[in-house]
Parts: structure tokens; sequence; C-alpha cells
């Protein structure tokens, strides 16, 4: 019994950890392997839904419908501005590094001076469930899960509809997708708001655990660069395992030596990974595949 | 030559007056402004806390001035964002000290911050207010803090609480130097009072993921948690401990009299916290009720009114105190006003006085405790406690200045 507990509590532990990372890493990992766009306002995309998720709870629906109006609202959001900003820089990744830079200060700022520098939270649902002798929070088994779901909607959205088959091919050879009819302009813009959206989607799945301030999007945005840094390009292939590998090294070490260790951990991970393949993950995988 | 001159500058102060009676007040003083540098976190990770101290030096500073001003000189802030960065604190205090010649400066919130701009001030021999509680040891005559130290906030709770709860205390805090040193604090509490630590753990700022640490307390069998936990991404905890049913009560000496997070979390997260603050706008007392109704008329949308604005706002008549006795704003006469050992102002949290050895400020504190619903009541009242830990262990800035800061296994006379 005490195993089952420990293997339960470790497994918890993993699983938290391995479902902040995807759903915190997906938006920005659509945004850059797909589009090659290094999103800096990602964070702000996260903000933008908890903030919207936060609200539409706060008038008494439920909070899935929360959750989705938090995402749809980032996605929309994140389409006007590869409309007004983005589109001008593809051909610019520095440009567009800095441009989404001064997005997210400018979205940090905003929402301070208008809606003030905090906001009330909307308390986190579902209780907590009793296993062995431990007591966990059940909202967190469902982000788990969520995680899981997420990497499979995914999967099924760019490998089993004409969305994913037009976008890839967008992505792969944007000249000879045009000459067969694809508006690649359309792509683009659908592709970004699909990456703001799963962002906002992050914002409103943690916004019922966490603090509501403009600058939340930071607490994730090391994380989520993290994962995509090691990962590489490919969503499937690159972020989903570089997260299952964050997680046990962030896991394991925050468990032994606390939460310092589970940062340096992560951060070290980084390092040796850009040295010694330095595509990622999937670059790695895709080779050895061939 | 001299006396057509001063006629005219009568007249000159005449017309001044009538003026004010017609328009601005501002006009009615005469003489230079007094300058007040003020150097607070308006945006990034703190501003939820420090916002409220800004708008308390700008109560007090209209208050001040609508009554004649400071010696019959109007004050002038010149008020920075230092963006809880502490390079703007850097940047901005040598501003403020060089550019704009401030003849004081009310700076900082995180005790990273203030030992940023600690060394400028010195080196430019200014005169900063510090009205934070925080850690405790800072014996620099550069300084004054009016914010509560640990033998105000921790030896008043820590036996408080193990009486209450028991003798098995688990630490979580901010892992720079304020949480530190405070955990070294409630360690050494602890152990004098024959109690264990049964845990302690060090959370570095930004972080918002508790789920090992919310673990580790479950299994450590403590009686209570006390969070030492700082700036809004690290206050994700209570919510996440709450919905992994931990339940132990929580003891600390910045929550709730600085973030407010009672008001800003869905109840019961913040159930049985208890906190030692010098101030929240919970307590019901006339001159408490008196500050609020004030502030609220001056900035009727302020979330909270914490205890670092009533610090800030005493701050600032205590300044006012200083200069008119000293008849001066130099800091070497400012000095020998509060080594009289009588400078006290009745405010908003009751009498408090400026120590002359420490230049730190003496306490009523109350004991603040979170009920189920989040509404707060008091069990215990300290009346009037002395910040007396650097005078006794030799701190005395009326003799020498080693503008340095101590801590319990590092105190001044080793």
């Amino acid at each position: 019994m005490a195993l089952f507990q420990t293997a339960f509590a470790m497994l918890y532990q993993f699983g938290d950890a391995f479902a902040f990372l995807v759903i915190s890493c997906a938006g920005l990992a659509v945004i850059f392997g797909m589009m090659g766009v290094i999103n800096l306002a990602h964070g702000e995309f996260i903000m933008c839904g908890a903030y919207v998720t936060a609200t539409v709870a706060r008038e008494g629906l439920p909070l899935v419908v929360a959750i989705i109006a938090g995402a749809v609202v980032a996605g929309l959001v994140g389409m006007v501005i590869e409309r007004l900003v983005i589109r001008h820089l593809y051909h610019r990744p520095l440009d567009s590094i800095i441009a989404t830079w001064g997005i997210s200060l400018i979205a940090t700022q905003g929402v301070l001076i208008v809606l003030g520098s905090t906001m009330a939270g909307i308390g986190t649902p579902l209780g907590a469930v009793t296993i062995g002798g431990d007591s966990y929070s059940a909202y967190r088994l469902v982000l788990m899960v969520a995680a899981i779901a997420l990497l499979a909607a995914l999967y099924l959205l760019f490998y089993r509809t004409r969305f994913g088959v037009v976008a890839r091919a967008t992505i792969q050879k944007p000249d000879m997708a045009r000459a067969l009819g694809v508006d690649t302009g359309r792509m683009y813009g659908l592709t970004f708001g699909l990456g703001a959206a799963l962002a906002g989607l992050a914002g409103g799945l943690y916004a019922p655990t966490m603090t509501m301030v403009p600058t939340m999007g930071a607490t994730f945005i090391v994380e989520s660069f993290v994962t995509v840094v090691v990962g590489g390009a490919d969503i499937f292939v690159g972020a989903a395992p570089a997260a299952a590998i964050l997680a046990l090294i962030r896991a394991t070490l925050t468990a032994w030596y606390g939460q310092l260790f589970g940062q340096i951990g992560l951060l070290v991970a980084v390092i040796v990974v850009i040295r010694i393949l330095p595509g990622g993950l999937s670059a790695w995988l895709k080779r050895g595949s061939r | 030559m001299t006396l057509p001159m001063r006629t005219l500058r009568r007249a000159g102060t005449l017309a001044g007056l009538c003026l004010a009676v017609t328009a601005a007040p501002s006009l009615a003083q005469e003489g230079e402004p007094i300058k007040i540098g003020v150097l607070e976190d308006q945006s990034g990770d703190f501003a939820a806390a420090t916002n409220v101290k800004v708008h308390a030096i700008e109560l007090a500073a209209s208050e001040i001035n609508d009554a004649g001003g400071i010696d019959g000189r109007p004050v002038e802030l010149v008020i920075y964002d230092t963006q809880s960065d502490n390079r703007r604190y850097q940047e901005f205090m040598r501003r403020v000290l060089q550019a704009d010649q401030v003849d004081v400066v009310f700076a900082g919130f995180s005790s990273a911050s203030r030992e940023a701009y600690r060394p400028i001030v010195n080196q430019f021999d200014g005169l900063a207010f510090y009205n934070n509680q925080y850690e405790g040891g800072v014996c620099d005559a550069n300084m004054i803090v009016t914010g509560a130290v640990p033998e105000q906030q921790f030896s008043t709770l820590i036996p408080w609480m193990m009486e209450e709860y028991g003798p098995n205390v688990y630490t979580i805090a901010a892992d720079y130097n304020f949480g530190q040193i405070s955990a070294e604090w409630v360690r050494q509490i602890v152990e004098e009072e024959g109690g264990t630590m049964v845990g302690e753990e060090f959370i570095p700022l930004g972080v918002s993921q508790f789920s090992q640490t919310i673990q580790n307390i479950q299994a450590s069998e403590a009686d209570f948690v006390v969070t030492l936990l700082v700036g809004a991404a690290q206050a994700s905890y209570y919510e996440q401990a709450n919905a992994s049913d931990v339940n132990l009560p929580m003891a600390s000496s910045v929550n709730v009299g600085q973030g407010y997070e009672h008001k800003r979390f869905t109840p019961p997260s913040l159930a049985d916290m208890y906190v030692t603050t010098n101030y929240i706008e919970e307590i019901d007392s006339p001159a408490s009720n008196d500050f609020v109704e004030r502030f609220r008329a001056m900035f009727p949308d302020e979330p909270y009114i914490n205890q670092e604005a009533a610090n800030s706002y005493i701050a600032m008549n205590l300044y006012k105190q200083l200069v008119e006795r000293a008849g001066t704003t130099d800091h070497d006469a400012l000095r020998e006003v509060i080594a009289e050992g009588d400078v006290c102002f009745d405010g908003p949290s009751g009498n408090v006085c400026l120590d002359p050895q420490s230049q730190h400020m003496s306490h009523t504190i109350f004991l603040a405790h979170v009920n189920e619903d989040h509404s707060i009541d008091f069990p215990q009242t300290w009346e009037n406690i002395e910040p007396y830990w650097l005078g006794d262990e030799g701190c005395d800035l009326t003799q020498n200045d080693p503008s340095a800061q101590y801590t319990p296994s590092n105190p001044p006379n080793q």
C-alpha cells in the first residue's frame, strides 16, 4: 500500500508537470513550428484567455464554457494581430521577435492601466480526492487528461482534416501550395489564430488555480520556451516527448531537492540539448526514422 | 535696498494668498517646494501590493499641502515607476538624488530592491524612508524604516501559533534575502520555544506551481505552515493548497497585510491564516476608520488599504515633523531631532515612535485571523512593541554608522 501511495504520488507529480508544460507550450509550438515566428507575446495571449475565462465564469456560466470563451477570444485577438502586425514580418524573423515583444509590453501595461493590478480569482472547482491516504486536487487530474486530449485533438486536426493537410502544405512548400490554389495568407492567419487560441486555452485551464494579475503570462513563459526549444519545430515528435522528458527531470529534482533545483534542472536540460541537438528532439527523432 | 525688496516679497505673498483663496491652493505657500522622490513598483510582479503606497503618499502630500505645507514650504512629489525591477531602483535612485535633487526619497517594496538602492543612497549621502515590513537588521544612518521587523512580527506570531496549534512548523519562503533571513528568524524562535522545524522550502520568485511543495507539506505532519511567499506568482500557492485539502493553519508576516490575498482569492482558500501586521483596513478604531474614509474619498477605486499604505502615510508625517522641528531639510539636523527620542506620530495604526539607535519604528501589532468566509478578526493585539533587536545587539546610529544589514547569525557586536 505504501508502495502504491509513493508510486501514485510520483506519477501525479510527473503528470502535473507534464500537463503544465504541454498546455503552456502548445500555442507557442504551433506558431513557431508551423510559421517560424517566435511569439514573445505568448504569455499575454495566456493572460488574455485567463482574464476572459474569469470574467465569463463570474457571470455565472459553467467553467467549461468560460474556458472555451477564453480560447476563442484569444484566438480572435491573435488573428487581428496577425493581420495588423505579424503578416508584414514573415520574412523578417528578428523583427517579428521585437514586434511581438512590443505587443506583450503593451498588453501587460494596458491591462494594468485599464483593469487594475489584480483581478479576483474564481476558485478551483471539484475539490480534493483522497488516494492512498494523500489528498490531491481533482482539478489537476482533469488538467492531466486535458493535456493528453489536447495532443490528440491537435494530431487529428493536422493529420486527419483538410485544414491540416493544407496547413502542412503551406508550411512545407508555400509556392507549390499557392500554385495549387491554396490561399496561403489565409492559412497563416488561421494558424496564428489557432496558436493564440491554444495559449488562451492554457490561460483558461489554469485560471482557476492561479493569481490573476497582468503579469501572470510571464510565469508560463520560461516553461513553454524551454519545451519548444528542447522539442524543436514539430509539436508531436518534438514538444510532446520534450514535455515528458522535462517533466520527469523537473518532478524528480523538485521532489528530492526542492523547487530551485527543479528549475535549474529544466534550464540545464535546455543548454545540453541546444549543444548536442541544435534542431531539438524532433530534428533528431526524424533523422533517426529516415 | 533690502527694505523695498522685503516689501515687494510681502506684497507677492499677499497676492499669492489672495490667489490661493480664489484659485489653486498650491499657490498659498511661500518658499521653494520640498521635493520628495517616490520610487515604488507601479507595475510588474509586486504592483498589486505597492500601488497603494504611492496613493498613500499622494494623500499625505495633499493633506500636508492643504494645511500649509512643511514649515510653510509646499511638498512636491517626484514619482517614478520602478516596475518591480531592481535595476530600475538603481537608475531612478541616481536620478532623483542627482538630477532631481530631492530632499528625501520614499523607496522600495522587496528587500532585494532596498539592498540594490541602499549603496547609492549612501554614496550620495541621501536620506531614504523604507516603508515596508521586512526581515530586519538594517543599521544605516541614511535609512529610516517605518515597516515592522521580526521582533515585532515573529516574536509575537510564532509562540502564539505554537501555543495554539502545536510545535511542528513547516516554512515555505521566497528564495531571496527577505525569505532566507525571515526563515532564519522563524527557525531560531521555534527552537527557543522548544518546537521542531519539520520542513523548510525556499521557492524562487516567479514560481506559480506548487504541487510538489504541497505534497511535501502533507507528508510532514506539520501543525502549521509559515508562508513567507512574495509576489503575485507565488500567491497561487493558497488556491492550490486549498484544492488539495491541505487544511493546515498558516502564519505569515507578509500575506493579507500586503497582498490582500483574502480579497483576491475565493473563500475558503485563506481560512485560518494568521498574520501579524501593524495595520490593515479592517482594524476598527476611530483613527483607522477616519484614515480609510479620507483614503477612499481621494481614491474611490482603491482595492485595499494595506499596512504599507499606512506606513507610507505615517512616514510622510514623520518627515514633516522632523523638518519642522529641525527648521531645515539637512540630514544631520534631522538625525539630531531623531536622537532626542520623542519623534512620534499618532496615525491610523495608533501612536508610533522612531527609535534613535536603529531609526526603526515602534508598532502596535495586530494578529489578523482570516475566517472561512475571508472576513478578518483580531484574536490578539500586542501594544507598542519597540524595534529592540538592533539596539540590543549593538547598533547605535547616534554613535556610529556601519551602513550594514545584520541577521541573527551575523549580529552587529560580533
